[in-house]
């Protein structure tokens, strides 16, 4: 059985104007030790997906619909007491975008670390800073970094940091939403580096969202490609990034400038993704879509087993 | 040899910072942080040149030193063969005209509660360029179109916030373009769009570029973006320029041991590399510029160092025609 299952998931914001369909009918499984790349542009559902996952979906955003259970556990429709007992932080933790810029300024790395340790968990402060230590290390930072405040840390140590705080209660699965944006080449090297022997160490699953795709080629055991809030490719990462087939992420592939090849002229997508109260009609990319033929418009394509595995939204692969 | 349109010559700009009241009892010297510390270089016309760097790297300090938003320490920047650093309240003025910005943050530069046409109309009021307010729409019109904005007429009215991030950067676009300069800063043009757009943009400044005979001072962190836009590279390492080569050689056969770590730790969209644990040559974080090291500022972090590293600043040599670089590895002994 997998780790993680999620079967139809709907998360839509609910506004004055109309459901935001941030996530629309999401189904994917995530296996223990495994890494999934999610990818996509802004926009397209990434972050919210993640959000759902965690049940920390900022209102007006709500699970409409479908079903998320994580190592057995159903956690749709749970009460929030028990959600916040049982699963959160617990089975699945999540490091979010720019948290390290959120860490409390006015409190010591330790105080905000062991915090949820002694709330959550009745420990006493003694434990609680053992705990918290032992994590500083495990993610490569002195211990004695727990006396100081964030404005003496680094970039890349904040981050630490910030793993570390999500790896506390030792969950199954983490999700990192864009961990390394904000810095620099090598010190989000040396997160990557750290990512991937965590997973190693703590046989983690890991559930990589950024838009950068050189990135997640770095960690990801199986990529995701979101577009409009629908995944419409996903696959072992060999298969999508050498051998992608849906026409959306042959142009995000093309996108991509490479330092070690040269290339003369980059592809872009032209259009801009659309609008997630009225999404298109029949499958969502055909209006930015090179190769889209009769059924596009009308009917939205089926998902496809074009090889072992790898799962394709297109009309292109549906049998005629 | 091309034309040079942009010489900086021993260019400095240090920040000074605010003595504590310890230190100002002790007597201690003040303090300053060494943003650009004394860098050289030669942009030709035509040409796109990179300054690429880590965060704190000083690059875009030197770039808002030669569009004249921070007046240098020391040193001197010509334009044309023109001393700029020099230039009366007129003679800036009409530079101005000639070397133009474009920011990083296309959700930070452009004023909120302009409309696009107030945006576009701006610089050309204040410069008094166009006569009459439809002869300045005329040009407005023409850059918004020279930007691909499509039909021009349907954004003038528009606020930034109904655009989307790759709309707001081409406004900025129009807007250097609109005083029909010959030399644009552009600062980590595209380091806030999605990848998909990234393109996009510098395909479009590629065009715009060739249209206009533009030359561009290309500054950013991302290497795979300065090998594709640009066609000479300059890595700067606090303050310094620590190597300087066309894109190609730069990348294919990097000299400094800080070009070698930076290229080895940029991520490739490779699967291949999923399982492996990335050997980054240098430990470690870019130092307070504050607080520069001694001789080779990269000494406490180069896998490399020997004996003079920590004694002296090594020199900028040229060690193939067109390619330099500042570390003791190569020079002379």
């Amino acid at each position: 059985m997998p780790l993680l299952e999620v079967r139809n998931l709907k998360a839509y914001y609910l506004t004055s104007r109309g459901p935001v369909k941030a996530v629309d009918n999401v189904s994917f499984d995530l296996e223990r030790g495994e890494s999934l790349g999610l990818a996509g542009e802004s926009g397209c559902g990434k972050s919210t997906l993640g959000f759902s996952l965690i049940n920390l979906l900022p209102p007006p955003g709500k699970i409409v619909d479908g079903s998320i259970k994580i190592d057995g556990i159903e956690v749709v429709g749970k009460p929030d007491e028990e959600l916040r007992r049982e699963v959160r932080w617990k089975k699945i933790s999540m490091i979010f975008q720019g948290a390290m810029n959120a860490l409390n300024p006015v409190l010591t790395i330790g105080d905000q670390l062991s915090e949820p340790l002694i709330y959550h968990q009745g420990v006493s402060k003694v434990e609680a800073t053992e705990r918290v230590k032992e994590h500083l290390e495990l993610v490569g930072l002195d211990p004695d970094i727990y006396k100081r405040y964030p404005h003496e840390l680094s970039g890349g140590m904040k981050q630490r940091a910030v793993i570390a705080m999500a790896l506390l209660e030792h969950p199954d699965v983490i999700i990192a939403d864009e961990p390394t944006t904000a810095l620099d080449v090598i010190v989000q090297a040396q997160i990557l580096n750290l990512l991937k022997s965590l997973k190693k160490k703590l046989n983690l699953s890991i559930i990589f969202i950024s838009h950068d795709l050189a990135v997640i080629s770095e960690i990801a055991d199986r990529l995701a490609i979101m577009y409009a809030g629908e995944i419409v490719e996903i696959g072992p990462s060999e298969n999508l990034y050498l051998n992608p087939r849906h026409p959306y992420t042959q142009k995000l592939l093309g996108a991509i400038p490479r330092l070690k090849k040269k290339v003369e002229r980059l592809e872009f997508i032209p259009g801009a993704p659309p609008n997630l109260i009225h999404p298109p009609s029949g499958c969502r990319f055909h209006p930015r879509c090179p190769y889209r033929f009769e059924p596009c418009d009308k009917e939205e394509p089926p998902f496809i087993e074009v090889e072992p595995g790898h799962y394709v939204r297109c009309h292109l692969f549906a049998k005629r | 040899m091309a034309e040079v349109v942009v010489k900086v010559e021993n260019l400095k700009k240090y920040f000074p910072l605010r003595r504590s009241v310890v230190e100002f009892l002790r007597g201690s010297p003040p303090r300053s942080v060494k943003a650009v510390d004394d860098i050289s270089f030669e942009i030709h016309r035509g040409e796109v040149f990179a300054l690429a760097g880590e965060s704190g790297c000083g690059k875009t300090t030197t770039g808002r030193l030669i569009v004249k938003l921070l007046e240098p320490t020391s040193g001197k920047i010509y334009f044309n063969g023109t001393d700029v650093t020099t230039l009366s309240r007129e003679e800036e003025k009409e530079y101005r005209k000639k070397a133009q910005i474009i920011f990083q943050d296309p959700y930070g530069s452009l004023n909120p509660r302009f409309r696009v046409y107030n945006v576009l109309e701006e610089p050309l009021i204040l410069q008094g360029i166009g006569e009459t307010k439809s002869e300045r729409e005329e040009l407005i019109i023409r850059a918004l179109e020279s930007v691909r904005m499509v039909p021009p007429e349907e954004f003038l009215g528009r606020f930034p916030h109904q655009l989307s991030g790759g709309q707001r950067q081409r406004v900025a676009i129009a807007r250097a373009l609109i005083l029909n300069p010959e030399f644009i800063v552009a600062d980590e043009p595209v380091s806030m769009l999605d990848l998909s757009i990234r393109a996009e943009i510098l395909n479009l400044m590629e065009d715009v570029k060739k249209r206009f005979g533009l030359t561009y001072l290309y500054i950013t962190h991302d290497l795979s973006t300065a090998r594709y836009f640009s066609d000479r590279i300059a890595i700067m390492y606090l303050g310094k320029i620590v190597e300087l080569a066309d894109s190609d050689t730069l990348v294919e056969n990097p000299l400094h041991p800080y070009t070698k770590a930076l290229i080895a730790a940029v991520p490739e969209p490779e699967p291949s590399m999923k399982d492996v644990i990335k050997e980054i040559p240098i430990k470690g974080e870019v130092p307070s510029a504050a607080n520069v090291p001694p001789g080779c500022r990269f000494h406490p972090r180069c896998p490399y160092r020997f004996e003079p590293c920590d004694k002296e600043e090594p020199p900028f040599i040229e060690v193939e025609p067109g390619h330099w670089v500042a570390c003791h590895l190569y020079s002379k002994r």
